[in-house]
C-alpha cells in the first residue's frame, strides 16, 4: 500500500483536489493499493502498514506545513521508499537538517538530471513544472541528483530509498510516481 | 520543536493572517474565474463546498480568438451568477495577449477590494499556460490560488458533471471529427462514451481542453433556478460550429 500524505494547510481543504488527488490518480492507474491521509491525522500503524510513502505538494502560500515539522519526525529513521513533492521535499530536507530557503518559481523550466537514480533514471534533461515560493539546501548525508547546489531540483539520501524532488510530476512526469511505486 | 528544526533557514515571511486565524476552521473568501462554461461552474461548486465563494470574476473578451478567455456566450454568465445567488464582477478586456493578462490583473485586483477576497479559483485543468500566469498574479497580490479540476481524468471529470447533476450543452466545436449533431447537444452519458471514444482515435481532449469544445451550464446542484434558453443561433462549417444564445432567463425549478 502507498501511503499518500496530504501536506495541504486543512484536512479535505480544496488544495487537496490539486496537489494530493492527482498523484493518488497516477497511483490508481498503476493498479497499486493506496490510501490517503492528512499529515495532522496520521498514526503509526499507517506508516507501519505502507510499503511506500509520498508527501504531497501544496498551494503557493501554504507553508502550514513548515510550521509543524516536528509532526514529521518519523521520516528519520523510517527505512521505506519516501517520495516528497515540493512541499514534501521541504518537509524531508527540513527534517534531516536541511534548510527551506527563499527561491520562487512558477512554470515549466529545464531540469538537468546529474545522478542515475533508481527513481529519475540516468543523467539527462527534463522539463518539469514548478510552483513553489521555497526551495531547499542539500541536507547532510543527501547526494543532488537533479539541478545544482543553490537550486536543487532533486535529491537522495546516500543509503536510504529517500527522494526529493522540487517540481510537480503530476504535469507532463507522471512517470516518476509510476516509477516511485515500484521501488 | 527539536534543534534541527529551529536550524532550518526561516526567511522572513509576509504576515499570513491564514495561520492566525487557526488553520483547521478557517474558510477562505474566494473569488471564482468565471465563464459559465462548466469548467468554471464545477469548479465554483467545488469552491462552495469547502470555502465561501463571494464573487464570480468574468472576463468579457472582445477578441474571438482571446489566449485565457473563453469567449461565446460569456455575455449570459450573469443569469448563472444570479441563478447561484453569487455577485458577479464584469470585466471588459480587448483581448490582446499580453494586455489581457494585466486586464485580468486588474480585476482581481478589483475584487479583492470590492469583496476582500482571499483567494481566486479557476476551472484550469491541464493549461500550463494559463495556471502559471493566474498563479503569478495571485502571488502578486498575495492571494491564495486554487484549481480544484487541475489534472482530473477528463472523461472521468464529464461522469462526475452529470451524476452531480450539471445540465451542460456544447456551445462551440471547433475540431475534425465533430459533426453539427454536437453544437447544442446536451453532455449524458451518451455523448460521454462518443468522446471517449474519439480520444483513442483521434486524441481529443473529451472535456475540450485543448479548445475543441466550449460549453454553458444551464442547471446545477447549486442553481437555485435554472436556465432556459428561449432563442439562440446555430452556426456550423467545416467542424466549427457555435450555438450563440440571443435570448435566456432564469425558471424555478
Amino acid at each position: 500500500m502507498i501511503l499518500i500524505v496530504d501536506l495541504c494547510y486543512k484536512p479535505r481543504s480544496l488544495s487537496r483536489y490539486e496537489f494530493v488527488d492527482p498523484i493518488a490518480g497516477i497511483v490508481r492507474r498503476t493498479g497499486s493499493m493506496y490510501e490517503i491521509v492528512h499529515f495532522t491525522e496520521l498514526t503509526g500503524d499507517l506508516i507501519e502498514k505502507a510499503g511506500g510513502i509520498i508527501l504531497c505538494g501544496t498551494a503557493l502560500k501554504d507553508d502550514f506545513f513548515a510550521e509543524r515539522i516536528n509532526l514529521f519526525s518519523w521520516i528519520e529513521d523510517l527505512n521505506k521508499p519516501i517520495l516528497g513533492i515540493c512541499a514534501g521535499m521541504q518537509v524531508v530536507a527540513a527534517v534531516f537538517g536541511g534548510g527551506i530557503v527563499p527561491q520562487p518559481k512558477i512554470g515549466l523550466e529545464k531540469i538537468e538530471i546529474t545522478r542515475e537514480t533508481d527513481l529519475l533514471g540516468p543523467p539527462r534533461g527534463i522539463e518539469g513544472y514548478h510552483l513553489h515560493n521555497y526551495g531547499v539546501t542539500l541536507p547532510p548525508g543527501f547526494d543532488l541528483v537533479a539541478g545544482r547546489p543553490g537550486e536543487v531540483e532533486a535529491f537522495k539520501h546516500s543509503e536510504r530509498p529517500i527522494y526529493g524532488i522540487i517540481f510537480h510530476p503530476e504535469v507532463r512526469n507522471r512517470w516518476v510516481v509510476e516509477r516511485f511505486v515500484i521501488l | 520543536m527539536d534543534e534541527r528544526v529551529c536550524n532550518v533557514t526561516r526567511p522572513k515571511r509576509p504576515p499570513n493572517t491564514f495561520l492566525d486565524a487557526g488553520a483547521d476552521y478557517f474558510f477562505v473568501k474566494l473569488g471564482v474565474l468565471f465563464s459559465g462554461g462548466k469548467d468554471s461552474v464545477f469548479a465554483c461548486r467545488r469552491a462552495m463546498e469547502t470555502d465561501s465563494v463571494v464573487c464570480l470574476i468574468t472576463i468579457v473578451s472582445e477578441n474571438p480568438e482571446s489566449y485565457m478567455f473563453h469567449t461565446p456566450n460569456v455575455r449570459w454568465a450573469h443569469l448563472i451568477a444570479e441563478a447561484i445567488g453569487v455577485p458577479q464582477l464584469s470585466w471588459h478586456t480587448l483581448g490582446e495577449e499580453e494586455a489581457e493578462l494585466s486586464d485580468l490583473r486588474d480585476a482581481i485586483a478589483a475584487a479583492k477590494n470590492r469583496y476582500g477576497i482571499e483567494g481566486i479559483v479557476t476551472g484550469a485543468i491541464e493549461s500550463v499556460y494559463q495556471a502559471s500566469r493566474v498563479q503569478r498574479i495571485c502571488r502578486e497580490l498575495d492571494l491564495w490560488c486554487f484549481n480544484p479540476i487541475w489534472q482530473i481524468d477528463q472523461v472521468e471529470y464529464l461522469r462526475l458533471l452529470v451524476s452531480e447533476g450539471f445540465l451542460v450543452i456544447i456551445t462551440g466545436v471547433f475540431a475534425y471529427p465533430l459533426d453539427e449533431s454536437w453544437v447544442g447537444a446536451r453532455i449524458d452519458e451518451e455523448r460521454i462514451r462518443k468522446l471517449e471514444a474519439l480520444q483513442k482515435k483521434y486524441r481529443i481532449n473529451p472535456s475540450g481542453e485543448g479548445g475543441e469544445l466550449e460549453t454553458f451550464v444551464l442547471d446545477g446542484p447549486i442553481f437555485k433556478k435554472r436556465i432556459e434558453i428561449l432563442k439562440a443561433k446555430k452556426t456550423y462549417e467545416n467542424y466549427r460550429g457555435r450555438l450563440i444564445i440571443e435570448e435566456a432567463r432564469l425558471v424555478d425549478k
